[in-house]
Parts: C-alpha cells; structure tokens; sequence
C-alpha cells in the first residue's frame, strides 16, 4: 500500500498529561460582568489601582461586545463567555511558607507533570513557579535569587509587594485595549509571572513556569511580565499542561517583555495543552498575545516556542524594536495533528536604527489538521539599515493537511533589506523508506525527519527543554504516517 | 541463506520481474548484471520491502523465514542490507545520529541492549579509518550536500557499521572514481565471511575486479537469462549486452 495513504490512519498517542486532580477549588460563579471582576480583584486583596486598571480593561472589551479578531486562518463555533469561571484557585493555605505545606494532592500533580518544586533539584539550575488553574503556586529559589536582587514571584505577590514596578511597566508593552482577548486579559487574569532583573545581573539559572488547567469550565488568563534593566540577562521558560476535556477550555494569557540598554531576554516556550481528541472534541483554545519591546539600545529579545498542543492556537510573539541596534528573534516549530488548528507566527516592528530580525517559522501539519504562518515586518521611516531575515518551512504528513504562510512586510525605509524564504514539502515515502532499509520502523523514522526538519529551531532551547520538546514532537505526531 | 523462487512483481499493473530464480549460500558472492532498466534496481527494492513494487507471484526464504511476509525493518533486524543506488537526503539529522539509531533499532529487534556511547565511538572510529571517511561529513545531515562519492562511501559506511548477513549493493561503484572504488571493494571485502553473502548489482564489470563474484547473473526483461562465473562478467565487457539480447530476443521469437 502507499505510504502516504496510510497517513490517513493517524491515531493520536495518548494525551499523557489528561488526568483531572481532585483539588478542592475556590471559584467565582460563572459568568462575567464587572462584579466578576472585582470580586477577582477582592479575592487577590488588590489596591485600588489595580482594580480600576481592570474596570477599565473590562468596559473597553465589553464595548467590543462580542467582536473576536476574524482574521486567523481558524474556525470554531462562538464562544460563551457567560459560560465560563473565571476564578479558580486550589483551596489552600494562602501563605505557602515552605513547599512541605502544599497540599499533597497538589504536590502529586506537579509530580506526575514531571516538575519538581523541591530546592534539592537546586542542580538543575532551573527555579520553578507554577500556575494551577488561576493562580501561582510556589515559587523555589526565591531566596537565592533574591541575594542578586532578581524578583522572581507570582503576578499577585508582585501587586502587593512592588506595586510600583508593576505600575510602572503593566500594559505598557499590550495596552489593556490592545485586542479582544488582552483585553479580557486584563480584567480578569488571575496570576502568572513576575521577573526583575536589576541592571548588570546575569541571572544566574533558568526561571520557568508552568501553567496546568485543571479545574472545569475555567479559563486561565495568566499574566506575565519580564523587565530586564540595564545589560541584564535573562533565559525564562513556560511549560503548559491541562487535562482532557471533552469541552473546549479558553486560555487567553498576555506576556509582556521589557528589554532596556543591552539587556537581553530569551524567552521559550513548550505548549502541550491539551489538543483535543482525534475526532476534534474538546482541546484548548490558546489566544495568547505576547509582545516584548527592545527599549534600549543594543537590547535583545528573542522568542523560542514549540508549538504541539491545543486544539486552536493563535499566538503573534512580537518584538519591538524601537532601541537602535536592538535584536529581535522568533523560532518557532508549530505541529499540528487530527483537527488541531494553527494561526501562528509574529511581529517585528523596525523602528530604531540598525536593527536586526530574524524569524525562523517550521510548520508541520498531519491528520486533517490546519497550519498558518502570518508573520509581519515593519520598517518604520526612521529605522536606517533594518535587516530582517525570514525562514518559512513547512512539512506535510498526508495531503488532507494544509500549510499556509501569510507573510506581510510593510517597509517605509529605503535603506532596509528584507529577506524571506519559504519552502513546504512533504515527509517522503524515500526518506521512510531508508530508514525502515536500516531497522528504524516508520515511526521513529517520522521522529528522526521531524525533529531534523526542526533542528534548527531545537537548537535554541535550554537543553534540558529541548529533551523534552523532542520527545514531545514525537509523541504528538505518533501514529500520523504508517 | 536467500532462496528465490519464481518471483514476480511490478508496479501499478505493469509487471518489471518475470519469474526471477536465485539461491544464494552462506559465503558466496553473487553479481547482477544487466542492461539499464532490466529490473536489477526493482529486484533489490523488493528484497528490502518496499511497499510500492507488488509481488504477485513467488516467495522469496531468508534463513527459512518467509523474507515478503516482513516489514522492511524487520528484514534489516534479520540482517538484510541494501545499499541504495539513489541514497536519501534527511535535512537536519545528523548522520551520526542516523546510524547510532539504525545500530541501536537492529540491536533492540535482536534483544540485545543498546550500545553504550562510548563503544558506539569506538567502532565508529575503526570503520571511518576503513572507510577513509571524515568524522565532519558524519556530523553533517544525512546525505545533505554531499558529492555521488560521498554518499555512496556513507551506505558502505553504514553497511560496516551494521554488519548485515546478507548486502545488496545496488550500482554502488557508479559515479565512483577508481580510488573511491578501491575503498568500497576494499569495505566489502572486509565484510566477507563464511557466514555472510554479498548481492552486487552492477553494470559494469569494473567494480567485479575487486570484488570476486562466485556467479554472475544477467538479467534481462524481469527475468535472469544466464548465470555463469567471473568469466561471464568480462565476457559481457567484451561483447556489450547486445549479444546477450539479440540471442535471447531470437530464441523468444522462435518460441512464439
Ligand atoms: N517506481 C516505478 N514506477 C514505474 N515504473 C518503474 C518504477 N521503477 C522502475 N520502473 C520500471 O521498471 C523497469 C526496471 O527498472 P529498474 O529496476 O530501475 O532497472 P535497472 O535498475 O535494471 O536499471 C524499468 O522499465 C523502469 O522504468
Ligand atoms: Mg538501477
């Protein structure tokens, strides 16, 4: 039989993160209006401030009144949004003083998603916080890192105890209307990240976050934010999780990025939420804005993401380049199977001088899946002898899938050199084929060309991710070619 | 070791092998031979399993087991080798990668536990000096920019490295110069024992200098119209494969 026929058998492995946890939960009743609001805002001992930022955040998306951006190559029925909870917090001791008080039922959840918030994994050099439903759990090395004057906490602790440093730099790199969901963002999100870096720190370990579903109908709108100062260096890392649902779960998070003189900040991701079933029921819908801004001069942002859950994922990680001789970068590997959907890609707005882009987009669709590149460059007319270099690749497993790539370049500045490739091709039966000749069966073959095509993209995660994020290529398109 | 019976495939209706007969012993070493588009190249791709050709008549027994009823992998774990005439180019995985999973695949299949790094190194090392292949192209992508020679050196290379019972070398001395030649004869040779057998598919009997056949085939229309030794390789150099086809279409003429 032909080879590329039998892709049509394409069974989805086991979603190995799909178990539910009994964690008891405080929630918020369904539905939202602005007493959902406050009562988030009441929940998280708020100031006034923060309260009105989200009131305002609120009445702006509420006078959207329904209007998703229609734009993204994606399609699903309308969503709900009296429908959801919007506050979900495992019920427990506020005030986490050490990790031996955490709920152990919480504890057996962080286990089973292989993460460990125990300070004697200190050698892995990777301090962890964690985000279950709405809200942040634990953060490890706090101490330790509080020696270099880093801020590594949750959204809330943050709010409370560097009010001004929130204020300062909240929503100014996503303003609260930005679009429809970074507005519902910003009503309602409930945690998520918070990261200083003083000027001159090279943070000495990785910081990362997990991000876990787990309670039904919730949505999680995480938060996150990142200011590195002045020649400050940092590598962040976010994993996401949740549990099979048979109904589609809303993740509407905003991450923003700040980026002054010769700073840098890497920032990865590894998504794995879950992406529904192999008949399409159930499965995260993921609309995210993520935006980070080159400030300062000679300052560095750089976005790795490796894309291979949800069932709809609609992410831009953006950069803005407005210090001269700042550095954008965007890798990303985007798999899509069975019915997921993709509409990925990002921005790079040239607006200082000699400011260098580069984006590196490998899209691989299977099963009846659907994969979109839409990446924009923009060259503003200040912005002298802007360079952006773009890599578009797509491979196909089967021909019921479909790669698209929406490239647009809007250049104001002669004097910019602009540069995109794109190329698609389809997993060969030759290349299966050889490898089956040396004992390598077809599944481990489509592992080997996947994460080959890939490579180049794998290469820039943290090694310990990048383990992990080739297992992951090859567990998410297991059964799609053979 | 390998017995074909009769053997009979093509591809989308239209029949390439017409009854191929071939018994090949423990030891032995047996050339193809034949003019372009004879079948040599589909005979090999059959043997290896892939799934385009379809069999409609014949058996093929690999050490007794039914060698058609397999997978292609499994067929390698049993120790069948092809050396491809057209080898493959994998963008961004390392040929070093690349064969560290094929060695370690065969070795699963046959129960044993993979190879640790180090002895992986080793042998690595003792088959490159063999090969006189450069440790930078094996940390290249598979076969990704390298000449005809190189990627011809590499399935010898790799056919070294994993120690089939039995190799089919399709056209593996074409586009070779004569010291790459040497190499390959040389990598073959070494391969050679009581108990493992070579298939060489050529077309030119160059290659048979340096690699001995015990018996040489022609093939000829899916079918092998004479078998005989080294003698018939020089045999068909002197008098091209004209004289081959004219007495087989005369005597296919007769028949009729
Ligand atoms: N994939 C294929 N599809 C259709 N015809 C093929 C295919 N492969 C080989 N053939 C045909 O089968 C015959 C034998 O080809 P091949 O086995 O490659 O010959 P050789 O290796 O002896 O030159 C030729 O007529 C060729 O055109
Ligand atoms: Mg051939």
């Amino acid at each position: 039989m032909n080879e590329i026929s039998t892709i049509e058998k394409t069974v989805l492995s086991e979603y190995k993160y799909g178990f539910v946890s009994d964690i008891e939960a405080d929630e918020a009743p369904k539905g939202l209006n602005e007493d959902t609001v406050r009562f988030i805002s009441a929940k998280k001992n708020e100031p006034q401030w923060m309260l009105e930022w989200r009131l305002k955040a609120y009445r702006h998306w509420s006078r959207l009144a329904g209007e998703e951006p229609k734009w993204p190559n994606v399609k699903y029925p309308p969503i709900n949004y009296q429908d959801i909870i919007y506050y979900s917090a495992p019920k427990q001791k506020v005030d986490l003083n050490s990790l031996d008080e955490m709920d152990p039922e919480l504890r057996r959840t962080f286990e089973k998603l292989g993460i460990s918030l125990n300070e004697q994994k200190r050698l892995t050099g990777v301090a962890v916080d964690a985000v279950i439903d709405s809200v942040s759990i634990g953060t490890t090395f706090k101490v330790q890192l509080a020696e270099l004057g880093v801020i590594f906490c949750s959204m809330s602790e943050a709010i409370q105890e560097h009010p001004e440093l929130v204020k300062q730099y909240l929503g100014t790199v996503v303003p609260i209307t930005d679009n429809y969901f970074a507005s519902l963002n910003s009503a309602v999100f409930s945690d998520g990240s918070f990261c200083y870096i003083p000027k001159g720190v090279r943070c000495p370990m990785e910081l990362s976050t997990y991000f876990r579903i787990n309670a039904e109908n919730t949505g999680q709108f995480e938060r996150t934010l990142i200011v590195a100062e002045e020649g400050s260096y940092v590598s962040y890392l976010e994993g996401c999780t949740a549990p099979m649902r048979d109904e589609n779960q809303l993740h509407a998070a905003v991450v923003e990025l700040v980026a002054l003189d010769r700073a840098e900040i890497k920032y990865s991701t590894v998504q794995n939420w879950y992406p529904g079933d192999k008949e399409g029921k159930g499965g995260i819908y993921n609309f995210v804005t993520k935006r980070g801004i080159c400030r300062g001069e000679s300052s560095k942002i750089s976005w790795t993401q490796v894309e291979t859950g949800s069932a709809i994922t609609w992410k831009y990680p953006s950069v803005i380049l407005k210090g001269d001789n700042s550095v954008g970068e965007f890798y990303s590997v985007a798999v899509t199977n069975n019915h997921q959907q993709a509409d990925t890609g990002t921005k790079m707005m040239h607006l200082g001088k000699n400011t260098k882009s580069r984006i590196v987009s490998k899209g691989i669709s299977a099963g009846v899946s659907n994969n979109s590149y839409r990446g924009l460059v923009h060259v503003s007319k200040k912005a002298n002898n802007a360079r952006n270099f773009s890599q578009c690749d797509s491979l196909l497993l089967g021909d019921k899938c479909g790669a698209h790539t929406f490239p647009y370049i809007e250049v104001k500045n002669n004097s910019a050199i602009v540069e995109h490739e794109a190329t698609t091709s389809k997993i060969g039966e030759d290349q299966i084929f050889y490898c089956n000749q040396r004992g390598i069966d077809t599944e481990t073959a489509v592992a080997l060309v996947v994460n080959g095509f890939a490579r180049e993209v794998m290469n820039q995660l943290p090694m310990e991710f990048a383990i992990e994020a080739q297992k992951l290529l090859a567990i998410s398109l297991e059964g799609s070619v053979g | 070791m390998l017995t074909i019976h009769n053997l009979h495939a093509g591809i989308e209706g239209k029949e390439i092998l017409n009854g191929i007969n071939l018994e090949i012993k423990p030891g032995e070493v047996h050339a193809i031979m034949g003019p372009n588009g004879s079948g040599k190249s589909t005979l090999a791709s059959v043997l290896a399993g892939r799934k385009d050709f379809e069999v409609t008549e014949g058996s093929v027994e690999f050490f007794g087991k039914d060698l058609l009823g397999m997978p292609p992998e499994k067929r390698a774990g049993e120790g069948l080798f092809l050396a491809f005439q057209y080898p493959v180019e994998i963008p961004g995985l390392s040929t070093t990668n690349f064969i560290k999973t094929a060695v370690n695949e065969i070795r699963k299949y046959r129960g044993e536990e993979p190879m640790d790094a180090l002895a992986f190194l080793k042998l690595m090392k003792e088959q490159m000096a063999m090969m006189d292949i450069d440790q930078s192209l094996l940390s290249r992508s598979l076969n990704e920019g390298f000449s005809g020679g190189e990627k011809k050196r590499n399935e010898i290379f790799q056919m070294a490295m994993l120690k089939p019972k039995l190799a089919i070398l399709d056209e593996t001395d074409s586009g070779l110069d004569i010291d790459a030649i040497r190499i390959v004869a040389n990598g073959v040779n070494k391969l050679r024992s009581k108990d493992n057998a070579v298939l060489v598919v050529t077309h030119y009997q160059r290659l048979l200098d340096y690699i001995i056949p015990d018996f040489v085939h022609v093939l000829y229309n899916g079918r092998i119209v004479r078998s005989g030794s080294k003698k018939l390789a020089l045999e068909l150099e002197e008098k091209g494969y004209d004289f081959i086809k004219n007495e087989i279409d005369v005597s296919e003429e007769v028949n009729q």
